[in-house]
């Protein structure tokens, strides 16, 4: 027995050369790769294994070495002539350990019996985009499967871009699923549509079933989470955010059997209406195991003051709307309530918090690691007050209202801050005083040299400002600023923010993520295409000059995965000249740009394992691409998509 | 088509646009803008400083057009949203405006003002009028209309003796009077 949690896939290969008496036999003309723990390179990738150049398709790593390969793995036993071959089971055993799925595409590479059995040991099967590969492919490459993340519809329908019966059922695969992973354990769903229906059937047909997580979903409502609650007995994890749920009351909650006690995370803190604070705190006090409790806005202080001493336990805490009006007595209660909260690390909620109410959490805010204040309109003060508190702060998310003095505060504060969110409290609000300015961001970076993840959303910035940021922190992984003006040019010099994002991209070489805002020439595009080389996502909206500006993306950045791009002057040749490059991408989003359908139908006829969709606006021109979804495949058209979604073939 | 905002040809509706101004007095100043290409236009420097000001005031819906624009998810939208309209009974304080010799009435929103200077600016380049220098001895001097408010007694008062918060909540609507009948209030015309 190997106690091991995980292990690199480095150190899966030593366990297995030492474990083979035939070790040498191992050392084929792959073991050049075999020692090495990076996944291996496109080319050479096909020289491997005779089977993937028949195969049309190259492994798309992101979704764990999914491939058109499809022949089911075989398990063999040892039989004595196979003397020399290595146990399927003890390599199952070794691989089982490998959490990465970068390392798990690489493993499955190396040669049939190394393929076999890491689909045989896989567990978990990411799949970023539902409409990249089908249920049925997914349950004959990895027959064992407990654990699904499944992504939908395109990012940009979180800005109602997107139609709402655009597609993205999760239907289609729970019914696979309950025949080919009836002992699947988890489902993790984004964008996707998710209807009562659906709910009632993961709920009755999945015995082992024990944690969902719903994130930006749609199609159901309060009745498919009472279905849950009521069937699921294993029930660890039930995680509820930012959905379009339809609310129709709080009993869902009741529905829990009044012996059901093996909930680690509850999260309803999106919900709006009341649920039965009694029936919460009988709950949480059954399960001793609970770490995370987000609770929704109807939870009065005096039941979250029970709440938190009956779980002291807790490690993330969403406190409600924190609103009610504390006396001295109820204040020193809720007080001492989260001093015995010696685990917290997560604090969030807290929609109506006053700064009176909000020193209740400064006993609990020791070991706090990420604050999110993003629903609470505090002042700057305020915030000055409460930051001094959190000395381990490494993730903050506020509103602007705190304005840049606030923002300072945050810099002498946080030395160990990494991440910072900035949300606009009004954003179409245009003479909004005291929100943040370009001074703000700067402080931030003055005192937080660990600084690698910023959202930002401000009315002004600079040139300037943004070089003196990314100078004073260089290693941001994620830079997505929003100058929620489109088009507006450096507020000092009226000159494009080309600069500005050209300073990004030069100091930042590890940067993964970038949003980019504000009047922008093609010259950003070359600085972006030149320098950022380890760029994975870029979103783009309101910029660029030509064609040439996505030209330079799709030729330099080679790690691209995902771009999506808005209301920008890019047209045909800018879509085709990423011809070579969308297969080994996720996928790209182009709308309101100059996109036609001719282009599209070139760009179909050109890759046919692609999928270019086209939505239309009503009344527009008949052959101009409104909106368009360019992504890789081995599923071929969708066959779910509504009349709004047109499959651009190449006729 | 991206921004929402119908300026579709052979609609006309320019005819049942709503503008700053009386009817017949000509195009308005464009801040509220024709969308039909994909950027939004960039505030120009010969705008009028002070007119600028109250078409930005008025302006500030047609932000909101640009759909999917800033890239904020609707959940946290409409949680701001939630946030506003609770902070206030109402979400806006609407009085009608008169000016004698015009045809129509129109409504301010007097929650977007942050004071009288504003407020009279505003009021200026709706209905084309200047008002003058205020003071507190001689009213509005130098001017052909006047500003006035009725107020909860329905009292016509002049604008701008009380604090603002005091008008705020006291003024039910407004009149811009003509300079010779208003020379009762202490206007020195």
């Amino acid at each position: 027995h190997l106690f091991i949690h995980s292990i690199s896939i480095f150190q899966a290969v030593l366990i297995i050369l030492h474990l083979s008496p035939f070790g040498s036999l191992l050392f084929s003309p792959f073991s050049s790769h075999l020692s090495s723990s990076s996944p291996i390179p496109h080319r050479e990738r096909e020289s491997f294994d005779s089977e993937s150049l028949l195969s049309p398709f190259p492994q798309i790593s992101s979704s764990g070495g999914i491939s058109a390969m499809d022949r089911s793995p075989k398990r063999r036993s040892i039989s004595p002539d196979d003397a020399t071959r290595f146990p399927d089971e003890v390599l199952e055993r070794v691989l089982a350990l490998l959490d990465s799925p970068k390392d798990r595409s690489a493993v499955s590479l190396v040669c049939r019996d190394w393929y076999s059995a890491e689909s045989w040991s896989r567990r978990h099967v990411f799949i970023g985009n539902c409409y990249s590969v089908s249920p049925e492919i997914v349950a004959r490459r990895f027959p064992r499967i407990r654990s699904v993340t499944l992504k939908g519809k395109p990012r940009f329908s979180d800005f109602n871009l997107v139609p709402d019966n655009w597609g993205a059922d999760v239907h289609s695969w729970l019914l696979v699923f309950a025949s080919e992973y009836p002992f699947l354990e988890e489902l993790r769903l984004k964008r996707m549509r998710v209807t009562d229906e659906s709910l009632e059937f993961l709920a009755l047909n999945f015995p082992n079933f024990r944690a969902l997580s719903l994130l930006s979903c749609d199609g159901f409502s309060t009745g498919g989470l009472a279905s849950v609650a009521t069937h699921c007995k294993n029930l660890t994890e039930l995680d509820i955010q930012e959905n379009g749920i339809d609310d129709f009351g709080g009993e869902w909650l009741s529905c829990f059997p009044d012996n059901f006690n093996t909930l680690e995370v509850l999260n309803f803190s999106h919900l709006n209406t009341d649920v039965n604070p009694d029936v919460l705190e009988r709950l949480v006090s059954r399960c001793r195991s609970l770490k995370v409790l987000k609770v929704n806005r109807s939870i009065s202080l005096d039941c979250l003051q029970r709440l938190l001493v009956s779980a002291p336990q807790l490690t993330e805490l969403g406190a409600g709307s924190f609103s009610q009006e504390l006396t001295p007595r109820q204040h020193a209660d809720l007080e001492h309530a989260f001093g015995l909260c010696k685990n917290l690390s997560v604090l969030t909620g807290l929609w109506e918090a006053t700064a009176m109410n909000l020193s209740a959490v400064y006993p609990a805010c020791s070991r706090l690691s990420f604050l999110n204040l993003s629903y609470t309109a505090l002042q700057s003060q305020e915030l000055a007050s409460l930051l001094p508190h959190c000395p381990c702060l490494r993730r903050l998310w506020v509103l602007d209202s705190v304005g840049d003095k606030g923002l300072e505060a945050v810099g002498a504060n946080c030395p160990s801050l990494e991440e910072i969110r900035v949300f606009p409290a009004d954003p179409f609000d245009e003479d909004m005083i005291n929100a943040v300015t370009e001074s703000g961001i700067v402080a931030v970076s003055q005192g937080c040299p660990k600084l690698h993840y910023i959202l930002y959303f401000c009315r002004q910035m600079t040139n300037a400002a943004v070089a003196t940021v990314v100078r004073n922190c260089p290693d941001f992984t994620h830079f997505r600023l929003c100058i929620m003006n489109p088009g507006q040019p450096d507020h000092t010099t009226n000159q494009p923010m080309d600069e500005a994002f050209g300073s990004v991209v030069k100091t930042c070489k590890k940067l993964q993520r970038l949003s980019v805002s504000g009047l922008l020439t093609d010259l950003t595009f070359k600085y972006i295409g030149k320098y950022a080389k380890n760029m994975e996502t870029l979103s783009v909206a309101f910029a660029g000059s030509s064609d040439l500006g996505m030209q330079y993306v799709m030729e330099g950045c080679s790690k691209l995965r995902k771009l999506e791009i808005r209301d920008c002057p890019f047209g045909n040749a800018a879509l085709l000249s990423g011809l070579e490059k969308y297969e080994s991408m996720r996928s790209l989003w182009m709308s309101a740009c100059n996109v036609t359908m001719n282009g599209c139908r070139v760009l179909a006829r050109e890759m046919p394992r692609l999928n270019v969709e086209v939505m239309k606006e009503e009344g527009s021109d008949d052959c101009k691409a409104d909106k368009v979804y360019v992504y890789r495949t081995v599923a071929g058209p969708r066959r779910d998509a509504p009349p709004s979604v047109l499959t651009v073939s190449s006729l | 088509m991206e921004g929402g905002v119908a300026y579709e040809q052979g609609l006309n509706l320019k005819a049942t646009e709503l503008t700053l101004g009386l009817p017949g007095t000509g195009e308005t100043e464009g801040q509220g803008g024709v969308r039909n290409n994909n950027k939004r236009p960039m505030p120009t420097s010969e705008t009028n400083e002070e007119e600028s000001q109250a078409l930005k005031a008025a302006d500030r819906g047609s932000r909101a057009q640009i759909v999917g624009w800033p890239p904020i998810r609707s959940y946290r939208k409409n949680s701001l949203q939630e946030k506003k309209d609770s902070e206030g009974e109402a979400s806006g304080m609407y009085v009608k405006v008169s000016m004698d010799g015009a045809p129509y009435l129109r409504k301010i929103d007097l929650k977007v003002y942050r004071g009288y200077p504003e407020l009279l600016k505003a009021l200026e380049a709706m209905f084309k009028f200047a008002a003058g220098v205020y003071s507190e001895r001689e009213g509005y001097k130098g001017s052909e209309y006047v500003p006035t408010y009725e107020d909860k007694d329905g009292d016509w008062m002049l604008v701008g003796d009380v604090p603002w918060d005091m008008f705020m909540s006291s003024c039910k609507r407004l009149r811009i009077m003509k300079g010779s009948e208003a020379r009762g209030l202490g206007c020195g015309v």
